[in-house]
């Protein structure tokens, strides 16, 4: 358990310390992306009746940056520790996979919901009211960035290169979380990206973020919670697998 | 009590690369050992193996009588590897470092061990520095301390010396004698055989894979089968002696020896001859020529 507990503040203090990068960063490009979208959307979209566009894109940009965020956590984490080698430090001590996983997910979380916080905090005066199921809202952030942060810890450790991470941030993470109905509610949608929509478990945890404020979305918030639970138990299992058998870690 | 580290026919292939091919070694509690092998050997292979940081495909090892893989938390408790590539935590400073790795052993509030550390290594006035600003010497001494955080009774240090200056050598060595001296097991690999002569009482040698050696140094020592002796003459050689002739080298006459016994019939030969003796020294077998010889497929 200690052991647990001291990766955790470990992988805590590796991004606080360098928080204008892994916070701030984000927090303002999200800013950038209501600012710019509300400007230019706002009086042409109505997304559910009674809620504005600008009220709408909130929580859609608010998990979008969690779940990179909660990403690029562990799976950077990992590959520069892979790369400069210093993982040779947390495979000589005694950790279980559990642990192992458990910091590094955890850590992914955090910095996650810090980063939407931020988000939600810059971009509330644009009309986001309070949460009107706010347990639906807690449980989709930690659940979301959950699945990112192990798909982060999976990427890490398959990646042995730099450019291999990068490749699977921009053409698996990035298409996910764009094409999730951040910008645009998924009925608005021609049929075919209608289907494809609802094969992205990132879809599920925008829609179920953004019932917890709305209290309406495009599905039931007990679908996308089996969605997003369901994908998180499938992931975790993989991750800890690998993580058990060694895989490019202990050769 | 159990052996301190037993290595039981251990197997490691890497594709067409047979790392390691049926090694056993014991170890037992208490010895200064080294593990001494050309690159390539398996020496690293081995002690990777050791650590859990590389599964054999067939073998097992015990540290402490703990299993490496069935019993991997009792194992890496009693283990302390200072790895040989230099590497380090770019975001941490010093203390930091040592604070962290007693926490991913279980440890808190270890302080006054990390202090002691410190100051044996003589770290003491950077602990708050940036493991970045160190030098390699420095950061060296630092991946000494973190192997040390949790007192493991089993230290490995593979290649601690290779590229780190005089001054450093020394105080790590000095440190290490006082480590084994207070009853800690050391097992070391080295390029730098003097180094193994002079701590080590036991030495293991690997080639390709496979141990060709496993002795007390005494024994190893002993096997260099012939001796050395460089005459300074008051005139020419017997020629009774010249088939003992190996070379001359500024103007000595070295002759060989099947051992030191036979000594006694050169120097009767020469007085028998009346040619004086100026000069005489007997050239000990060092542990490199042994090395060379049986890296070179030569048998002990």
């Amino acid at each position: 358990m200690q052991g647990f507990l001291t990766l955790f503040r470990k992988e805590l203090v590796r991004f606080w310390k360098v928080a204008f990068q892994t916070v701030a960063a984000p927090v303002l490009t999200a800013l950038m992306y209501q600012l710019i979208f509300s400007h230019v959307l706002s009086r042409h979209v109505e997304a559910y009746p009674g809620v504005s566009y600008t009220a709408f894109l909130i929580p859609g940009l608010a998990m979008m940056s969690m779940a990179q965020n909660a990403f690029a956590n562990s799976s950077s984490s990992l590959i520069q520790s892979k790369i400069t080698g210093n993982i040779v430090f947390l495979l000589l001590p005694p950790l279980t996979a559990l642990e192992f996983f458990g910091a590094y997910l955890l850590a992914s979380i955090v910095r996650g919901v810090v980063v939407g916080a931020g988000v939600l905090l810059v971009t509330a005066w644009f009309g986001l009211p309070l949460p009107s199921h706010p347990l639906w809202v807690l449980s989709f952030a930690i659940l979301g960035c959950g699945v990112l942060g192990t798909l982060g810890v999976i990427a890490g450790i398959w990646a042995e290169k730099f450019d291999q991470l990068a490749a699977f941030q921009n053409f698996l993470i990035m298409p996910l979380t764009f094409l999730s109905g951040v910008f645009y509610s998924i009925n608005s949608l021609p049929p075919f990206w209608y289907v494809v929509s609802h094969v992205n478990p990132v879809f599920f945890m925008i829609d179920g973020f953004r019932y917890g404020f709305f209290g309406q979305a495009d599905v039931s918030p007990w679908l996308s919670l089996s969605v997003v639970g369901g994908s998180f138990i499938l992931l975790s299992g993989l991750a800890l697998w690998l993580i058990k058998s060694g895989y490019k870690l202990r050769h | 009590m159990a052996s301190a580290i037993e290595i039981k026919a251990v197997s490691k292939r890497y594709g067409a690369l047979q790392a390691l091919d049926d090694v056993s070694i014991t170890v037992e509690p208490g010895e200064f050992f080294a593990l001494l092998g050309p690159n390539g050997a398996g020496k690293t292979t081995l002690i990777s193996a050791m650590a859990g940081l590389s599964r054999p495909d067939s073998g097992s090892i015990r540290i402490m009588g703990h299993d490496v893989i069935r019993d991997f938390r009792a194992a890496r408790m009693s283990l302390g590897v200072v790895p040989q590539e230099l590497v380090f935590d770019p975001f941490l400073s010093v203390r930091e470092t040592l604070r962290f790795q007693s926490g991913y052993f279980g440890l808190t509030r270890n302080d006054d061990w990390i202090d002691e550390l410190l100051s044996k290594l003589g770290l003491a006035d950077k602990a708050n520095v940036n493991l970045r600003a160190l030098s390699g010497g420095m950061k060296r001494r630092v991946m000494v301390a973190q192997a040390l955080v949790h007192r493991p009774p089993v230290m490995v240090l593979d290649e601690p010396t290779a590229g780190v200056d005089v001054e450093l050598r020394q105080s790590l060595w000095s440190f290490v004698k006082e480590l084994n001296e207070a009853g800690h097991t050391i097992v070391l690999t080295t390029h730098y055989l003097e180094e193994a002569e002079a701590l080590c009482n036991r030495i293991a040698m690997l080639k390709r894979g496979k141990l060709v050696a496993l002795e007390s140094k005494d024994k190893l020592l002993q096997h260099g089968k012939e001796r050395e002796v460089a005459l300074k003459l008051g005139g020419p050689l017997p020629g009774s002696l010249l088939p003992r002739k190996v070379r001359e080298e500024d103007g000595r006459i070295v002759l060989k020896l099947a051992d030191i016994a036979q000594l006694e019939h050169v120097l009767a030969a020469l007085r028998e001859a009346g040619v004086a003796v100026r000069e005489l020294n007997v050239i000990e077998v060092d542990l490199e020529s042994v090395f060379v010889n049986m890296m070179h497929g030569g048998q002990v």
